[in-house]
């Protein structure tokens, strides 16, 4: 398993430095790398708060109450892991291309999706759309509504309800989320790739700046600029080990308080 | 009038859980919702807090129509059957949140919130736990901890869901002489939610019991006890021996048993039961004339009362109870044969 783990990371590395620390800083501050990690930033910063909003609203909606179709979401909200990504691209450029169905109205619009930017941000957010709402949604199903409703007795409003008891009870695993969806954001290969059109300095994320340098059989180059992402993932295992550990927490705390209510004394609406 | 309901009906989907119940609690007393699971008690509870809005009725909370009201400006306590402590918050701030979430104008100052904090965990007699995490303390602490919070608030009223059901019987018993101090101290309007019929007569001033959605009495604990109104009142409030039949000319014949029932004089009959408690039969070994006798099948002699268990010559199992010093006086074993006659018979007519 530690073998499975390591020895790639240590190849990664070794063949980054292979012609010395000077090649493989120059391979990272070449202005397209420079480009490819500055839209890598840019995807994933849009992407990681929008999934984050619609991950909660998702969470408390899924989490709290039941209601007809409640199923249905849910799998709904899985779809982006069950497609795959290479799939899930080429349906925005059948939808955004210049012979789509909603291209050329885009297009007429001033607004370029497909090989531009906002396609590249369509589709990091399409791929790591499950993960907040799917890390929330069984904490806040174990937790219940009785201590919002106890808040709403003793006169809390929304707002107050929401910071002073939803958030701290569900925030490691939203943390958690975040740090997973932001990992996938950041690495996205397929998706990117089918709508980027490797325009060089322009729709090129890091992963695909990495695909584009080893094919130029610039392996040096291509393994440091690949070395930035292997930190990433370091980072991200480090990030989620520690926070693993607080989830867990939550959960066995609400376990031991685990409630059995009758079907129609609880759930009710907010 | 503290708290007045009327005519409230709530349906969940295809489930009614109340059907036009109206209630009225007099201020400063306490009133126990007594019934099954499912007999829309809880349901009552939470329409009175705001936590679930009726289909139709109004709820009226000391002279104010509240019925539009949102719970958050009900000015009611509310004691949840599994306490809903705040669990990230130390009992200290689970009890001052209720003061620190009011609107600027009305909150009070730091000082005052510790002092009223400080106030209120004293007379929990948890003072000594203000640091505590909810998940740290045992099922009556927490228990102590939602009554606290819930009176920070200063509410009109109390309301409580099943403020013992969590916990073991010994804590239970303690903890419901202790509230029923409590109540007598301050005062305060309250109704709690029970299925255990015995904490209900045992605390409560007055006692309303609820079966599918409707309140079938509201009385005094003696009254429910000792005038039922309705056939599940007398089987909810303990065991009963039921003897079927039907009553004519102004006479009740329940197999065995017959008795006078000079309130159908008709000589038309309608079918009724008659009902007993166990420990309103006379017993004897000889013949008394009243017709029904019985072997014994099983004895349980532990505890003040002895429990008999009869086979009636009538087909039908009947329930006896006897005080000890009766039972040795009458020396009998499984297997012997007794006379039982009824002291009380309470006459049911069933509806056509």
């Amino acid at each position: 398993m530690g073998l499975f783990l390591v020895v790639p990371l240590v190849a990664v590395f070794a063949e980054a430095l292979s012609k010395g620390f000077d090649a493989y800083q120059s391979a990272i501050v070449d202005p397209d790398a420079f480009a490819a990690l500055r839209l890598t930033l840019l995807a994933a910063a849009i992407a990681v708060p929008l999934n984050l909003v619609f991950g909660l609203a998702a969470g408390w909606t899924l989490g709290k109450f039941q209601f007809r179709g409640r199923q249905l979401l849910i799998t709904l909200i899985d779809l982006p892991f069950a497609v795959s990504p290479v799939i899930a691209g080429l349906v925005f450029v059948l939808l955004f291309g210049r012979q789509g169905w909603l291209g050329p109205w885009a297009i007429d619009h001033g607004f370029e999706v497909v090989f531009a930017v906002p396609g590249i941000i369509l589709a990091t957010t399409f791929v790591s759309f499950p993960f907040v709402a799917r890390e929330v949604i069984p904490i806040m199903e174990a937790i219940g509504t009785e201590e919002e409703e106890a808040a709403r007795v003793l006169g809390a409003g929304g707002l107050q309800l929401f910071l002073r008891i939803t958030l701290p009870n569900i925030k490691w695993a939203v943390l958690y989320g975040v740090i997973l969806a932001n990992a996938r954001a950041m690495g996205e290969f397929g998706a990117v790739s089918v709508v980027s059109g490797h325009i060089r300095g322009v729709t090129n994320t890091l992963p695909l700046h990495v695909e584009i340098l080893y094919n130029e059989y610039n392996a040096q180059a291509a393994f440091a600029v690949a070395s930035l992402l292997a930190c990433l993932a370091i980072v991200t295992l480090i990030l989620k080990a520690v926070i693993e550990t607080r989830v867990q927490g939550v959960a066995t705390v609400v376990e031991e308080s685990a409630v059995e209510v009758m079907p129609w004394e609880s759930k009710s609406a907010v | 009038m503290g708290i007045e309901v009327r005519g409230l009906s709530k349906t969940f989907g295809r489930f009614q859980a109340l059907k036009d119940v109206s209630l009225r609690v007099a201020s400063g007393e306490l009133v126990a919702l007594l019934g099954p699971s499912g007999s829309g008690k809880t349901t009552l509870l939470r329409i009175i807090a705001g936590l679930e809005a009726a289909d139709t009725g109004s709820v009226i909370l000391e002279g104010e129509d509240a019925t539009d009201r949102n719970a958050r400006d009900r000015r009611v306590g509310f004691v949840f059957q599994h306490y809903a402590l705040f669990r990230h918050m130390s009992v200290f701030e689970n009890v001052a949140f209720g003061l620190r979430v009011r609107p600027r104008g009305t909150r009070p100052d730091e000082s005052d919130i510790r002092r009223r904090v400080k106030d209120l965990l004293e007379l929990v007699q948890l003072d000594f736990m203000a640091d505590r995490r909810p998940s740290e303390l045992s099922g009556g602490q927490r228990q102590r901890v939602a009554l606290a919070r819930a009176l920070a608030v200063e509410p009109k009223v109390l309301l409580l869901d099943e403020p013992f059901g969590a916990l073991d019987a010994r804590v239970r018993q303690e903890l419901r002489r202790w509230l029923r101090r409590l109540h007598d101290d301050i005062h305060l309007t309250s109704v709690f939610v029970t299925h255990d019929q015995e904490e209900a007569l045992e605390l409560a001033d007055r006692v309303a019991v609820m079966n599918h959605g409707v309140i079938e009495q509201e009385g005094t604990p003696e009254d429910v006890v000792e005038r039922p109104a309705t056939p599940f009142v007398i089987s909810f409030l303990g065991t009963v021996n039921i003897f079927h039949g039907r009553v004519e000319d102004g006479r009740g014949i329940f197999g065995p048993l017959a008795v006078e029932y000079p309130v159908h004089a008709d000589p038309q009959p309608r079918t009724a039961a008659a009902y007993t408690r166990p420990h309103e039969f006379d017993v004897s070994k000889t013949d008394t004339g009243s017709g029904l006798w019985a072997v014994i099948e099983e004895i349980v002699a532990a505890g003040a009362m002895v429990r008999l268990e009869l086979a009636g010559a009538h087909g039908g199992l009947i329930h006896a109870e006897l005080g000890r010093d009766q039972f040795d006086r009458l020396a009998v074993r499984p297997g012997d044969r007794l006379y039982v006659t009824p002291r009380k018979v309470r006459v049911f007519v069933e509806n056509p």
